[in-house]
C-alpha cells in the first residue's frame, strides 16, 4: 500500500518535470533572439510551396509574431497532443515524427542495452573490489575504472575509429549496417547491425562501467563495517555468504538511486559517440539537425529525448522504492 | 592536503593553470603561431620545427593547445564560478529555511536534475549561433549545470543546521541571511571548493563536446574546435592522430585530477574507505583462516 502512495507521489513529480521539458520546449524558440519561426518559412518555401495550413503549423510551435504568448502556448499544446512536431526542413516534406521513428530503435536498442550491461558489469565488479579492499585486483581496477570515466565520450570514440576501424580493419568506420543489405529480421541484417553496434557499445561500456564499480565499491566497503554483517559472522556464515546476503544486498541501493541520474549522462554521452560513429540513432539525427538548423527536428529531438529519459527515470525510481521501504516514507 | 591523491590532482590541476597563464608566452618566444597558416607544412608529424605536428591548414598544433588551454579553461571557470553559486543559493537556502520554500526548491533542483543537461544545451547554443563568443557558451553552461551541486548542499545543510552552533546564532536573534552567510557557508567551505573544481572540469567538458558538435565557440581556438576541426577535415582517415590526441588527452587528464581530488576527498571524509584497507583484509583473512 506504502509502495503505492510512493508511485502516486512519483507519478505527480514526472509529470510535473515533463510539463517543464514540453514548456521549455515552447519557450525557447521565443526567448531566443531573431525569429526561429520566420527562418523555417522562409528555409522552407526555398524548395516548395508552402500551405497556409503549413505555416500555421510551423507558427503555432516556434512562435507567431501577432498572437499573445498564452495563446500561443495553448495551441502549441493542443498540437502536441496531436502529435503533430512539424515537417523537418532538411528531410522536407516528411514529417519530424517520421524521421525520428526511423532513429529511436537504434538508440534505445544500443543505449537500452548497454546501460543495463554496464550497470551489471560494474556492479558486480564493485563487489568483488570492495568485498576485499587493497587487494590487488582493488587496486588496479579501482584507478584505473576512475581514469577510464574521466575520458570525454567522444574522445573515445575517436580513437577506438582510428586503432580498431582504419588501423586494424577490424571493425566498419561507422553507420547502423551495411547499406548493400536490406533492413528486416534477416540472419544477415542483424549480423551486420551487431558489427556495426560492437564499436560505440565498447565506448559506452567502457566509460559508463566505472562510475558503477566505484559507486559500489566504496559502499560495500562502508556496509562492510556495519554491526549487521559483523553479526552475520559471528553467526558462524560463510564469509561469502555475509558478503552477498548481508553487505551486497545492502550496499546496492544506493547504486539502484544513482541509476536513475545515471541514464541522464549515459544518454547525453551516447549522443555525442552516435556522431563520431556516424550511428543512425537519435543522436546523430540531431546533429544533423544542428548542422542544417532543422529547427523542427530539433526541437522535436529534444523533448523525445528528454521524455524517454524522464520514463526511464520513473521506472528505475519505481524500482528503487520497492527494494527499499525507506526510500518510500521520506519521498 | 595529506591525502597523496588529492595532492597528484591538484598538481595536475595547478599544472594546466600554469600552461594556460604562460604557455602562450613560451610559444610565442619559440616562434610558434596558433593561427598562421603555413600551407607548406600541411598535417606534418611531430618534428622539431613542430613539437606536436601541424593541422591540415598548417597551424601549430602544440601553439593550438596552450592557447586552447586558457579558452577551456576560462570557459570552465566561469561557468563552474556561475554553478556552483547557484547551487549554493538553491541548495543551502532551501536546506536551511526548510518548509514550503526548501519543497519548492527541492522540486525544482530534481527537475532540472532529470532533465538531460547535453542536448538542453546543444538547443540553446544553436538558437544562440556563436553571438556572443564564449562568454555566452559560459553562461549558458553554468546556467544549466547547477542542480546536482545543489542536491550534494542540501543534504550537507540539513545536517549542520541542527549543529550548536546554528543554535546559538538563532537564539542570540541573528537574522536568517546573517546565519546562512557567516556561520552555514564557511562549514561548507570544503565541500564548495571540491564542488567548485568538479564544476569546472564538467563545464570544461561540455565546452568541448558543444564546439565538438560545432555550435560552440569553434573559431576561438579551443581543445574542443580543435576537435572540431580534426573532425571536419578528417584528421582521423588521415592518420593525423597528433592533432586530435593531444586536446582529448588534456581534457581526460584534467577529468583524471578531479577524479583522484574526489578520491581522496572522500578517503578523508570517510575514513573507513582508507583505514579499512588492511584491517578489513586482515579481518577476512582470519575469518578464512578460521573456516578452514
Amino acid at each position: 500500500m506504502l509502495w503505492l502512495r510512493f508511485l502516486v507521489r512519483r507519478v505527480g513529480f514526472y509529470l510535473a518535470a515533463a510539463w517543464v521539458a514540453i514548456t521549455l520546449n515552447f519557450l525557447l524558440p521565443r526567448l531566443m533572439p531573431g525569429d526561429p519561426a520566420d527562418a523555417i518559412i522562409a528555409q522552407m518555401s526555398r524548395t516548395q510551396q508552402l500551405t497556409p495550413d503549413q505555416v500555421r503549423s510551423i507558427q503555432q510551435l516556434f512562435g507567431a509574431p501577432d498572437e499573445p504568448l498564452w495563446r500561443q502556448y495553448l495551441s502549441y499544446l493542443g498540437q502536441l497532443t496531436r502529435g503533430d512536431l512539424g515537417v523537418s526542413t532538411a528531410y522536407y516534406p516528411t514529417p519530424v515524427s517520421e524521421v525520428i521513428g526511423s532513429g529511436i530503435w537504434w538508440t534505445l536498442t544500443l543505449v537500452g542495452t548497454t546501460t543495463v550491461l554496464a550497470f551489471l558489469i560494474g556492479t558486480a565488479l564493485g563487489v568483488v573490489a570492495g568485498a576485499r579492499p587493497g587487494s590487488i585486483f582493488d587496486s588496479v581496477a579501482s584507478p584505473l575504472s576512475t581514469f577510464l570515466g574521466s575520458l570525454p565520450f567522444f574522445w573515445v570514440a575517436l580513437l577506438s575509429v582510428l586503432f580498431f576501424s582504419s588501423t586494424l580493419g577490424w571493425f566498419p568506420l561507422g553507420g547502423g549496417w551495411d547499406n548493400d543489405i536490406p533492413i528486416g529480421l534477416s540472419a544477415e541484417f542483424v549480423g551486420s547491425a551487431v558489427e556495426h553496434a560492437v564499436l560505440p557499445a565498447g565506448t559506452i561500456l567502457l566509460s559508463s562501467v566505472g562510475g558503477w564499480l566505484f559507486g559500489m565499491r566504496n559502499m560495500m566497503i562502508t556496509t562492510a563495517a556495519e554491526d549487521y554483517v559483523l553479526l552475520g559472522t559471528a553467526k558462524g556464515l560463510s564469509p561469502r555468504r555475509v558478503m552477498f546476503a548481508y553487505a551486497a544486498r545492502n550496499a546496492i541501493l544506493p547504486s539502484v538511486a544513482g541509476f536513475a541520474t545515471a541514464i541522464g549522462f549515459v544518454v547525453s554521452g551516447s549522443l555525442l559517440a552516435e556522431i563520431v560513429y556516424t550511428y543512425p540513432g537519435v543522436g546523430y539525427l540531431f546533429y544533423q539537425s544542428v548542422a542544417s538548423m532543422d529547427y523542427p527536428l530539433m526541437q522535436a529531438l529534444f523533448l523525445v529525448v528528454a521524455l524517454s529519459v524522464l520514463a526511464a527515470n520513473f521506472v528505475a525510481d519505481s524500482v528503487y522504492g520497492w527494494l527499499d521501504p525507506r526510500a518510500r516514507e521520506t519521498a | 592536503m595529506r591525502n597523496g591523491k588529492v595532492r597528484a590532482g591538484v598538481a595536475v590541476f595547478a599544472f594546466f593553470v600554469l600552461a594556460a597563464l604562460v604557455g602562450p608566452f613560451v610559444t610565442d618566444a619559440m616562434g610558434l603561431s596558433p593561427t598562421a597558416i603555413d600551407a607548406a607544412a600541411s598535417l606534418q608529424p611531430p618534428s622539431a620545427a613542430h613539437p606536436l605536428g601541424t593541422t591540415m591548414a598548417g597551424e601549430d598544433v602544440l601553439a593550438q593547445l596552450v592557447v586552447g588551454a586558457r579558452t577551456s579553461l576560462l570557459v570552465g571557470l566561469v561557468a563552474g564560478t556561475i554553478a556552483t553559486t547557484l547551487s549554493v543559493l538553491a541548495g543551502v537556502t532551501g536546506a536551511y529555511l526548510g518548509g514550503k520554500a526548501d519543497a519548492l526548491l527541492t522540486a525544482f533542483t530534481n527537475v532540472f536534475l532529470v532533465l538531460p543537461g547535453l542536448p538542453l544545451l546543444i538547443i540553446i547554443a544553436s538558437y544562440v549561433q556563436g553571438r556572443g563568443g564564449w562568454l555566452l557558451v559560459a553562461l549558458i553552461i553554468g546556467l544549466t549545470g547547477w542542480p546536482w551541486g545543489a542536491r550534494q548542499k542540501r543534504a550537507q545543510t540539513l545536517t549542520l543546521r541542527r549543529r550548536d552552533f546554528v543554535m546559538a546564532a538563532e537564539l542570540a536573534g541573528e537574522s536568517r541571511w546573517r546565519i546562512i552567510v557567516f556561520d552555514l557557508i564557511p562549514n561548507l567551505a570544503p565541500l564548495i571548493s571540491t564542488s567548485l573544481l568538479g564544476a569546472v572540469v564538467a563545464s570544461v567538458f561540455a565546452d568541448a563536446g558543444l564546439a565538438f558538435i560545432g555550435v560552440g565557440n569553434i573559431n576561438i581556438t579551443s581543445w574542443g574546435s580543435m576537435l572540431y576541426w580534426s573532425q571536419q577535415q578528417q584528421a582521423l582517415l588521415q592518420g593525423a592522430w597528433w592533432w586530435f590526441v593531444p586536446p582529448g588527452a588534456c581534457i581526460a587528464l584534467l577529468g583524471t585530477a578531479a577524479g583522484l581530488i574526489n578520491f581522496g576527498v572522500d578517503e578523508i571524509s570517510n575514513p573507513r574507505l582508507r583505514a579499512a584497507t588492511r584491517s578489513v583484509r586482515r579481518r577476512v583473512r582470519k575469518a578464512a583462516m578460521a573456516g578452514e
